[in-house]
């Protein structure tokens, strides 16, 4: 909504700049987007009288004119515009002015005339082409026979207003209009305003109802009021410059007398109106229901619409004119023909409204306000407002009478509020007379009987119904700035993260520790990386109406995303990449409507994550490096069960030989591994390995119980033991073996060597492991260790085909 | 010559042998020389046998006293030569400090969960529990219960992803509120909770907009909660974020789940409230939403609005994080590139 500086003081003595106004407003009632001034940065441009106009020798379109401009000589000016004419007063730029859009006019020629300065049309003034005049939209702007050459221009078009650009948030539709404006500024600045009085004539002879006939179909709810008024043998032209200033200044364009009348009284009542061509109406019938499927209606834009059952229209004779509330239909428009006005004044369902602006992308000045809701008891006088207007402007009379197809009885709203209650929610002492005085600033009649105020609220602010709307009131009044500032007291309370909050905290620092920067990634993705790396087999959670075909369904893997983060990363040569990501992926659940949420961390590396530096080179990562990381991470976790790597090919992203399933116990929590290499192809990623951890899982798996054991004071002793074996048998099989057959004093297995080159025979691989005895309670004899160390060479021979070496 | 003479002689000279001595070596064989069961000093104490009684102790005493000057010749020099040998030997190890270390790969939380973090850290020090809300919400639980009924204009503020027409992806994390409120006992007290997470709209990405971005809620309902609370809890929200030395101020708003409704402006970080291109020339920078909590969302909750009350706030960790570190586009952080990533180095 703008607010024109100039329009308030009708209202007002403001003796405010337009800056402080604005600022004031922002403080206390709505957003302000800023201060326009039309004329900002435009110098020199001065009324024009043009003494005479003749063709230019040398062009078919421009002319040569002598214009007056107030100096002692006039200038020669050539101009191009087809409706430029002698004795006309118009908009002249002098030599050296600026005009709209930063543009400097200095002294030329045009095709060998001199031309000094330049007669302009609104839009060079710096206009929107939407606020032009159609009828000057093609040529030079007219200005008053009595303007005086000379004078800057900037008055005469309103352009030396300050115009007030206000954000109106959906409960104050009250300030959607100048007189709502007024109020709400009476009450900040403690004025009375001065509200528009009308003045209305009817032509008691002729009488409205006996020419048109006005009957609601719709509910009650859906139109709780519908009048119109009649007036006729009116004269269709265009309006006056002041309407016309008021009109363009409002951010409209202007029409003619009777649309911009029509358009003025919303601006000031913040009441759409809308004018038909009574003669286009069908035997003067008006009625107002629901369409029904299949209907169409041409708008006034020209687009033919076909209308849906939630759309509430204004028909003649049961044939579409206009969409409530929206738009009106081409074929009742005012035209220069028009003679007679049939001129509504309605309240239509804010949600009807909304359906019909929305479905049709139809959103105007009067479909934003029955949005927000309009002041039910200003409608009527809205009405008279636009008639007697319309009378004035276009020599018409006022038909006698109102037709009324509903009418509703609008009665203000009382709300009771105590002083301690406002007191309690905003932490202040206020008084019981600063509340009353607020009150009566915002014009709400109040009576006070102990602490308790009872509040009348005027029709006008129909966002007020409850109490805590009134404390709203008297905050915004009182001023945020003078609230005083403080934490809230009372019973304390423990502020902790919860375990599982703890978990994935901690979680992420051992991450970051373990060199593996934190990603966030998108949750929506394709179908197809949705699924893909999934855990557990699921359907997918997918929206209902997408904005991309790159981002309809929900994850099921954190994998992808990171994946997805190395190619961009990859494109953008950055070839070393450690990332984690931790966060939610969503696995349908057949029975519910929702799906269920599942925490999950997963890393993803390519390259190199040591840094090449002088004496350390890159080296690549590979399966154990990432494997390391899992484990390291897993045993920092401290879960009760043992974690167990069983190779899989069950990941069809995954590489068939170098991917393992993860399980705590026997409960799979994940995978680790090297992308398939027709994956990386697909993500456009290079050589990467992954993995994929149920975080919800591992958070819930018991934890081990920590207790103390006692640190032997024996010595140990060890073994080594090296083996030539199948290729087919894992280290997994060969320590599961040696810690079944290890005997009561094995303390630990620790594999340090693998060896498969050349000097080991094909299929066979060479594997060497440190077994450490130890007994807690006394000297091991060495003998002892012997004996149990001979047990587990012959069961590697027996069991897994060893060859002791 | 006599004894004592002798044993100044050897003196004299033996100074001199382990004076010139320049390796260890040689101080060891000036040592076995001079001072050994076969040297002249044993020599001299040997003959001491042929002198009269009361001559011996003055012999003795002096040979004892010869013997230890060298013997604390010996060991000076000895330690003179070996601290030689140490620092010959430090001089040869010299490193040049300024080459790079072995760096130990170290990853970094993202700039987004940082400021998640410090924000959850001040709340929990100030008795708030954090929720973590989920992302796949009911539209009742989302809008309905939050005073925000099917149709309502305020919708229009939040183009919604939507499941099926009654489940949707949350559009702010104030869509925890009713549950928090009707989970919460408050005969244990007041309900404190602060529920960050993600939150989506229907949204085309381009710099300033995102489909997936971030919001901090923050929720207290207590029986004498005030708005005077609320304008020092934010307070303190800005200051933990910009820095103290920065002004909060309340502007009306609308928010359909809170009555009354501000917005929160922070003093422009940039220009100090001079005016700037950041702040628009206004000096401030609106940073968060925020109101008492509307008395319908407690009654749908089953809270009697006439004995409770309370504050909410919502912020948004991306549009602090731009305007906090000069991010001029929010893909950045979804996009993970390493060199953003890598940008941001503060507490996780």
């Amino acid at each position: 909504m703008r607010i024109s500086t100039a329009w308030l003081k009708d209202y007002l003595k403001l003796d405010i700049p337009a800056d402080e106004l604005a600022e004031k407003i922002e403080r206390t009632a709505v957003e302000v987007d800023g201060v326009i001034r039309p004329d900002e940065g435009q110098k020199k441009v001065v009324v024009g009288h043009i003494l005479t106009c003749d063709p230019h020798p040398d062009s078919d379109h421009l002319h040569v004119c002598s214009v007056d401009v107030g100096e002692d000589e006039p200038l020669q000016i050539v101009c191009g515009a087809p409706n430029v004419a002698a004795g006309q007063n118009v908009i002249v730029a002098l030599p050296n002015s600026w005009i709209g859009n930063h543009t400097k006019i200095k002294k030329s020629k045009m095709r060998g005339v001199k031309s000094a300065g330049m007669i302009c049309a609104l839009d060079e003034l710096g206009f929107d082409e939407k606020l032009v005049p159609k009828e000057v939209a093609d040529g030079i702007f007219i200005l008053p026979d009595d303007a005086t050459p000379g004078d800057p221009v900037f008055g005469y078009l309103g352009m030396d207003d300050e115009i007030i650009d206000m954000s109106v948030t959906p409960n104050r539709g009250d300030m959607l209009s100048m007189n709502g404006t007024a109020h709400e500024l009476a009450a900040i600045y403690d004025q009375t305003p001065t509200m528009p009085t009308v003045d209305l004539h009817e032509d008691e002879s002729d009488d409205a109802n006996d020419q048109l006939e006005v009957r609601v179909d719709a509910d009650e709810h859906d139109v709780p009021m519908y009048k119109m008024r009649l007036i006729k043998n009116v004269t269709i032209k265009p309006s006056p410059l002041w309407l016309q200033i008021r009109i363009w200044n409002a951010g409209m364009r202007p029409i003619n007398n009777v649309v911009d009348a029509t358009n003025y009284v919303l601006m000031q009542y913040g009441q759409p109106l809308h004018a038909f061509d009574y003669d286009k109406l069908t035997n003067g019938h008006v009625n107002v229901r629901l369409a029904k499927a299949g209907e169409h209606l041409t708008t006034l834009d020209g687009e033919d619409r076909e209308l849906l059952p939630t759309d509430l229209l204004i028909c003649s004779d049961d044939t579409p004119i206009c969409l409530a509330g929206t738009m009106g239909g081409l074929d009742t428009e005012v035209t220069a023909a028009t003679t007679d006005i049939a001129l509504e004044g309605a309240v239509f369902d804010a949600v009807k409204i909304r359906k019909t602006a929305h479905n049709h992308d139809l959103h105007s000045e009067a479909s934003m306000r029955y949005e927000r809701g309009i002041d039910h008891g200003m409608t009527e006088t809205a009405l008279n407002a636009a008639a007697a207007m319309i009378a004035e402007l276009s020599g018409g009379t006022v038909a006698n009478g109102v037709c009324v197809g509903r009418d509703e009885d609008v009665q203000p709203v009382t709300v009771q509020i105590t002083l301690s209650k406002i007191n309690h929610v905003l932490g202040t002492e206020l008084s019981l007379d600063t509340v009353a005085d607020i009150f009566k600033r915002l014009d709400f009649p109040t009576t006070l009987t102990g602490e308790t105020y009872t509040v009348t609220v005027p029709s006008r602010r129909w966002d007020i119904h409850i109490p805590a709307d009134l404390i709203e009131e008297v905050a915004r009044l009182y001023g945020y700035d003078n609230l005083p500032a403080t934490l809230p007291t009372g019973q304390p309370t423990i502020g902790k993260l919860n375990e599982t909050q703890q978990i994935i905290r901690d979680s992420r620092k051992l991450m970051e520790s373990a060199g593996l920067t934190q990603a966030i990634s998108y949750s929506l993705t394709t179908e197809a990386k949705a699924k893909a790396f999934a855990l557990h087999p699921s359907d997918v959670t997918k929206l209902d109406f997408p904005m991309s075909s790159e981002r309809t369904t929900l994850r099921l893997s954190l994998v992808s995303g990171l994946l997805d983060d190395l190619a961009y990363n990859n494109a953008r040569k950055e070839h070393n990449v450690a990332l984690y990501e931790e966060g939610r992926v969503f696995y349908s659940q057949p029975e519910q409507v929702r799906p269920k949420e599942i925490e999950h961390i997963a890393g993803a590396i390519t390259g190199s994550m040591v840094k090449k530096s002088w004496g350390v080179a890159e080296q690549p990562v590979d399966f154990y490096q990432i494997k390391g990381i899992v484990a390291g991470y897993l045993k920092s976790l401290a879960l009760e069960a043992p974690v167990s790597y069983v190779a899989t090919t069950a990941h069809p992203e995954m590489h068939p030989g170098r991917t393992a399933n993860i399980f705590v116990g026997d409960q799979l929590v994940g995978f680790v591994g090297e992308i398939h290499p027709n994956t990386a192809k697909a993500y456009k990623v290079r050589e990467t390995y992954v993995f994929e951890l149920d975080l919800t899982a591992l958070i819930a798996l018991p934890k081990a119980r920590q207790q103390y054991q006692p640190i032997s004071k024996f010595p140990s002793i060890t073994r080594d033991v090296a083996m030539l074996i199948d290729d087919t048998v894992t280290n997994a099989d060969v320590v599961a073996l040696i810690n079944k057959k290890g005997g009561a004093h094995l303390q630990s297995v620790e594999l340090f060597d693998v060896y498969n080159g050349s000097h080991v025979p094909s299929g066979k691989k060479s594997l060497a492991y440190t077994l450490t005895y130890r007994d807690q309670n006394a000297t091991l004899v060495d003998d002892d260790v012997t004996a149990a160390f001979d047990k587990v060479l012959s069961a590697l021979t027996e069991e897994l085909g060893a060859e002791i070496r | 010559m006599s004894l004592q003479d002798r044993l100044t002689e050897l003196r004299d000279q033996g100074l001199a042998d382990i004076k010139s001595a320049d390796v260890l070596k040689k101080v060891n064989q000036v040592k076995v020389d001079l001072l050994g069961k076969k040297g002249p000093i044993t020599e001299v104490l040997r003959g001491m046998r042929d002198l009269a009684p009361e001559e011996r102790p003055k012999v003795g005493a002096y040979a004892n006293e010869v013997r230890d000057r060298l013997q604390n010749a010996i060991d000076q020099r000895r330690e003179e030569l070996e601290q030689a040998a140490v620092n010959k030997q430090l001089a040869a190890e010299k490193l040049d400090v300024t080459l790079p270390g072995r760096e130990i790969p170290q990853g970094q939380p993202h700039v987004i969960t940082q400021i998640i973090t410090e924000l959850e850290d001040l709340f929990m020090g100030m008795g708030y529990q954090i929720v973590d809300g989920d992302e796949v919400e009911e539209d009742y639980y989302n809008f309905e219960r939050l005073n925000l009924p099917k149709d309502h204009p305020a919708r229009d503020m939040q183009d919604t992803f939507y499941i099926t027409k009654d489940v949707l992806l949350r559009t702010q994390t104030s869509a925890d509120q009713p549950r928090s409120l009707e989970n919460h006992d408050f005969s244990k007290g007041p309900l404190k909770v602060l529920s960050p997470g993600r939150v989506y709209r229907r949204d085309t990405d381009d710099a300033t907009h995102s489909h997936q971005f971030h919001q901090i809620e923050g929720l207290v309902v207590d029986k004498h909660i005030t708005m005077a609370d609320l304008k020092g809890t934010l307070t303190l929200v800005a200051n933990t974020l910009f820095g103290d030395q920065f002004d909060v101020r309340l502007r009306p708003s609308y928010f359909p789940f809170t009555e009354p409704s501000v917005e929160a402006d922070v003093t422009c970080f940039n220009c100090n409230g001079k005016g700037c291109a950041i702040c628009k020339q206004t000096g401030w920078i609106e940073v968060l939403g925020a109101g008492m909590v509307h008395p319908h969302v407690l009654e749908m909750s089953g809270i009697d609005p006439e004995v409770y009350g309370g504050f909410a706030f919502g912020l948004g960790p991306d549009r602090f994080a731009m305007l906090k570190y000069g991010v001029d586009d929010i893909r950045n952080f979804y996009l993970n590139d390493v060199r953003f990533l890598s940008q941001f180095y503060k507490k996780g």
